[in-house]
């Protein structure tokens, strides 16, 4: 066997299981933030795997078999876009694979007849037309810094990206809250359970371990964009880490003192502040 | 399956319906579900949403026109599901007991596991109430409690 495929399962297995373990850890870490900036106790870290857990042995209720299909396309196109960000191929094609995950979410909320899903669908499509201009221009940006498109080529670039697109990084804060589902952008649903936007939004119709799955799937997602944002420092990963940590810490705090606003305020701010922002910085890159 | 017993009784979903209630009951329950109770540090959500949700909070006794919601919402829950009657109403009418319209406790329409007396039953019995559902929820081998 080629030497290469076996370093690629490999990674490709550290990153599914470690994704899994992180992303519930974050979750778990975010709702006990959440509690705190609340002045709640809050649950334990571990909270996440215990709802995962219990949803996946419950009694598997449909509302019709696409649901299942989707759910996991979801889940095996977040973790796709994560294992091949890490494996370092073209970033371009890695965000065509995770705008497919969030596509098969639509799809699944649009397969049932609940309005409330229906409704949330539209939404998601919104948010998606909100957050992909911008990860696009962030792409081009770290392509006329770079002069290549490939996630490995960004960590042997000698200088950090933040130094030469500082605003296209702002303009990510704007879409990464969007991705994370975090107030005031989480008009499809909200990544707290508790949450209530018409029911639970796109999430509404699946029940059980179909939810699990949709759940586990949002923790590859939420790494998938932390590690995309930790590319802004990749040849330090120390100051990486502290970038990432603060940068969820910030889109905690926002969510907590914030309130959800509507679809129309949202493709506002993330289409004039966010692509402006990231526009302008690429053109200044351009000249 | 131990593990899915286990995390069972750390993550009770819960779903509210207030029935034929004063309304009193309702609002100890929305009490309870206020960051100065904090139930989420019991793993405790309140969802909104049958399907998914784990125990069912009734409110209220049941009558003629509210048994086909009441079942409804029941028969949405995935299994295993617990239901909880809070408040003396839900578990036996209480004050209507003998009104024309009404059929008595919710026990009358779906199997409950855990009665919550009081009138109104107080945001610790209440909380109390959950967790012993979600004890019986751990008990139960995944076939759920009570059943249709």
């Amino acid at each position: 066997m080629n030497p290469l495929f076996w370093s690629w399962s490999a990674v490709t297995i550290a990153t599914v299981l470690g994704g899994f373990l992180l992303g519930g850890f974050l979750t778990g870490i975010d709702r006990k933030l959440t509690a705190r900036m609340q002045n709640r106790v809050g649950p334990p870290i571990v909270q996440p795997f215990f709802d995962v857990i219990k949803l996946w042995g419950k009694e598997r209720v449909m509302v019709n078999p696409m649901q299942l299909l989707y759910a996991n396309t979801y889940l095996f196109f977040s973790v796709a876009s994560l294992v091949l960000l890490i494996l370092g191929w073209d970033l371009l094609m890695i965000l065509f694979i995770s705008a497919f995950a969030s596509v098969a979410l639509v799809l699944g909320g649009y397969s049932v007849e609940s309005p409330y899903a229906r409704i949330a669908s539209q939404r998601e499509i919104i948010q998606i037309a909100a957050a992909e201009p911008v990860l696009v221009l962030a792409m081009v940006g770290m392509f006329l810094v770079t002069g290549d498109f490939t996630a490995a080529a960004i960590p042997e670039h000698p200088r950090p990206l933040l130094v030469d697109l500082p605003l296209v990084f702002v303009a990510l804060l704007i879409a990464i809250g969007i991705k994370l589902r975090k107030s005031p952008f989480d008009v499809s649903t909200s990544a707290h359970h508790a949450h209530q936007e018409l029911v639970r939004g796109i999430y509404t119709e699946f029940a059980g371990p179909t939810l699990a799955v949709l759940e586990v799937g949002h923790w590859f997602e939420m790494i998938f964009f932390l590690v995309f944002l930790g590319l802004f420092w990749a040849p330090d990963w120390r100051i990486a880490g502290l970038l990432l940590t603060s940068t969820f810490i910030l889109e905690l705090l926002v969510d907590n003192i914030s309130a959800r606003y509507t679809w129309s305020w949202l493709l506002k701010v993330a289409w004039v502040g966010g692509m402006g922002l990231a526009a302008v910085n690429v053109a200044w890159l351009y000249l | 399956m131990g593990v899915y017993r286990w995390a069972r009784q750390r993550s009770p979903w819960i779903v509210h319906f207030n029935a034929a209630s004063c309304n009193g009951c309702a609002i100890e329950f929305f009490t309870a579900m206020t960051p100065i109770y904090d139930t989420e540090r019991f793993g405790i959500i309140n969802t909104g949403n049958p399907k998914h949700a784990d125990i069912l909070v009734m409110t209220g006794g049941a009558n003629h026109r509210n048994a086909r919601v009441i079942k409804n919402i029941f028969w949405q829950m995935p299994a295993p599901k617990a239901v909880v009657a809070v408040g003396v109403c839900a578990c036996s009418a209480g004050i209507f007991h003998d009104c024309y319209n009404m059929l008595g406790g919710v026990d009358k329409v779906i199997p409950v596991d855990v009665y919550v007396p009081g009138c109104a039953a107080r945001p610790e019995a209440i909380i109390e109430g959950i967790l012993r559902a979600a004890e019986l929820l751990a008990e139960s081998g995944g076939e759920g409690v009570g059943g249709d």
